[in-house]
């Protein structure tokens, strides 16, 4: 059936005995770092006919129209090819699109995976597009109902990804392979430590950050939580904040929304009308600090609360 | 103040030095490959490997802080790939392939590869005799566009200045386009054995049916010896090239029908990635072909030197594939 879940996640087992989770690539990153690629090769294939018909021009027309053949075989058929295996799994459309490919079964990505995995895109797309823009040179004497049931076999091919959850298309289901989220990750301060580690450690931000951002967090007493007012809400709201506050870190969360947050968690928790004027920013960094503490202690105790009660 | 540290963020200052100099080393790795490590950091690769992923296992058991996790397992899977995606040099890689793995592949799937053949032959024979019986059925046979005006109707002179032309089109041209055309086929007859390998037995049948009748048409003519002479310099490698191919894509078709001890799956990535090399391998052997095909075939006009020619490359061709690399099986089946 087709599925469109969010982030599945495929697990690889390492010779050290760890599974390793793998964000299986989401069919929209695939689809825009193919087309990239597409359109990379279409480019580089105009150029090289640009070069063919310069030669003529100097009256070397025979070594212009060799090489317009060769460097027109050569991109369509080993572009990905060399890229995946010179670069481990990559090209530039997923790199940027921050792709990979890895091996399924967790070994290595050996050449002949690559080579399997992109010799079937020929049936996968190049001939679908083929039928379906040209079907009198591709099918020249098939009857109509034959080439719409062309069209269709091989349509189900091209959109075999949509049909399996580990989006795999034909190419991967015979290689072995499987196409995964390679994000650049970058390890930002921890919240909860700001203001004691050194300012050596922390990385350098991108955008100026609000000085209010990097003053060390309120003291604990400042913030006398309870038990009772941090059992309210779990590890996805706690995640939830944490994104929203490095957000403020950077700079691109409009103040006005942790001002909103603070309110709803003041509601929530049943905060004393009486200490309600606190600056949002010092409240939160308090309250997730406080949570976090909360939902770690219990979580060494084997009690993982993912979502918030009531 | 701190004596309110968590103790995911205790954990954190303690390791984080070793996440960031494996960050700077996978970083350096992944832009300039083995050569921009030293020796010293060579080795310190997989140490800080192992550090990172038991930091990850930690990581997932005491800290909430979702960066950190993220951050792990993307740093984990990256240094994964630079630990065990190791790859060779890529010239080595390709010597490594002609002289075993190549010749390897296609002994480890004999059977295919002389039921491809097997196939085409049956082609051979059947367009050849039903041409003999009625020539009428040449028209039904070979289309058009592969006749290039070569048919009962035309004469044995004209028949006969094909095999012996230089054609118009220049020889480095007419080459490459061969090369081109000739891999395009082959790699297609690997990827249509994904529909259960049914195209690829169509595939192989009719060319060896289109050729059949022509070698028939000429036959007729007195030309029978000639024509062959014409095909088989460069035939003798396309052909064969084509029925890796062809076997290719039968053994992915079979992998399918018969999966044997694995699932499915398991069986057709596990088949499809070795004979992934046949259709490699082929390619090259259309480049030979195309070289052979465009620029001798139109320049040699010698009925016993392409004759001889053709001799040579079936005593090569049958050497590589028999003996080549034998005796390194073992090590090969991965």
């Amino acid at each position: 059936m087709i599925s469109f879940d969010k982030a599945r996640i495929h697990r690889v087992l390492t010779p050290e005995g760890l599974s390793l989770p793998f964000v299986v690539a989401p069919v929209g990153d695939r689809l825009s770092a193919f087309l990239f690629d597409t359109l990379l090769i279409i480019g580089a294939t105009v150029l090289a006919g640009v070069l063919a018909a310069l030669s003529t021009l100097i009256g070397m027309e025979e070594v212009g129209g060799s090489f317009a053949v060769l460097a027109g075989f050569l991109l369509w058929n080993f572009y990905f090819i060399y890229f995946e295996v010179h670069w481990g799994g990559v090209t530039f459309g997923k790199r940027r699109a921050e792709l990979r490919v890895i091996s399924r079964d967790g070994g290595p990505l050996t050449a002949e995976a690559i080579f399997a995995r992109n010799i079937m895109r020929d049936l996968e797309f190049y001939i679908p597009v083929m039928v379906l823009l040209a079907p009198d040179e591709m099918l020249p004497e098939a009857p109509g109902w034959g080439r719409l049931l062309a069209a269709v076999w091989l349509l189900v091919f091209a959109l075999m990804p949509l049909f399996n959850k580990d989006r795999l298309r034909c190419g991967d289901l015979v290689a072995g392979t499987m196409v995964v989220k390679a994000p650049a990750a970058v390890l930002l301060s921890d919240l909860t430590a700001r203001g004691t580690g050194s300012p050596a450690e922390r990385p350098a931000r991108r955008s100026a950050a609000p000085q209010a951002a990097l003053a060390p967090a309120p003291p604990p007493e400042e913030f006398p939580f309870t038990r009772q007012q941090l059992d309210i809400y779990g590890i996805h709201e706690l995640q939830v904040l944490e994104d929203l506050l490095r957000r403020d870190d950077q700079g691109v969360l409009d103040g006005r929304i942790l001002e909103e947050v603070c309110d709803k968690i003041k509601t929530k928790i049943g905060w004393p009308r009486e200490r309600w004027n606190v600056p949002p920013r010092r409240f939160l960094d308090a309250f997730y600090r406080a949570q976090r503490a909360l939902l770690e202690q219990k979580m060494l105790f084997g009690q993982r609360q993912e979502r918030k009660r009531g | 103040m701190s004596e309110f540290v968590l103790k995911s963020a205790q954990f954190r200052r303690e390791r984080e030095a070793a996440w960031r100099e494996l960050e700077e080393l996978l970083a350096r790795l992944e832009k300039g490959g083995m050569k921009s490590l030293t020796a010293a950091e060579l080795h310190r690769l997989p140490v800080l490997y192992r550090s990172a992923i038991s930091s990850l296992s930690v990581a997932t058991a005491i800290s909430l802080d979702k960066n950190l996790l993220d951050y792990l397992t993307a740093l984990v899977g990256r240094a994964y790939m630079a630990v065990y995606g190791a790859k060779r040099r890529t010239g080595e890689a390709i010597a490594e392939f002609f002289r075993f793995r190549f010749p390897w592949v296609v002994r480890r799937y004999f059977v295919f590869v002389l039921a491809a053949y097997a196939l085409m032959g049956l082609g051979v024979l059947a367009g050849y005799r039903m041409v003999r019986a009625d020539p009428e059925s040449y028209y039904s046979i070979v289309g058009d566009a592969e006749a290039q005006g070569r048919n009962p109707a035309s004469s044995t002179p004209e028949l006969r200045k094909i095999l012996y032309s230089g054609g118009e089109a220049p020889l480095s041209f007419f080459a490459t386009y061969l090369f081109t055309h000739n891999s395009r086929v082959g790699m297609l007859c690997f990827a249509v054995g994904f529909a259960a390998g049914v195209p690829v037995i169509y595939l192989l049948f009719t060319n060896g049916l289109t050729l059949g009748a022509m070698a028939a048409l000429y036959q007729t003519r007195g030309l029978g010896a000639e024509f062959w002479a014409w095909v088989m310099p460069h035939g003798v490698t396309e052909l064969s090239a084509i029925c890796l191919c062809g076997a290719a894509g039968m053994v992915i078709g079979s992998s399918l029908v018969f999966p044997g001890r694995h699932t499915r799956l398991r069986n057709l990535a596990l088949r499809g990635r070795e004979v992934a090399l046949l259709a490699v391998g082929a390619v090259t052997m259309f480049l030979v072909a195309g070289l052979i095909e465009g620029i001798f075939r139109q320049t040699v006009h010698d009925v016993a030197i392409r004759w001889s020619l053709a001799a040579t490359t079936l005593v090569f061709w049958t050497w590589y594939f028999l003996f080549v690399g034998r005796g390194h099986e073992r090590d090969l089946s991965r």
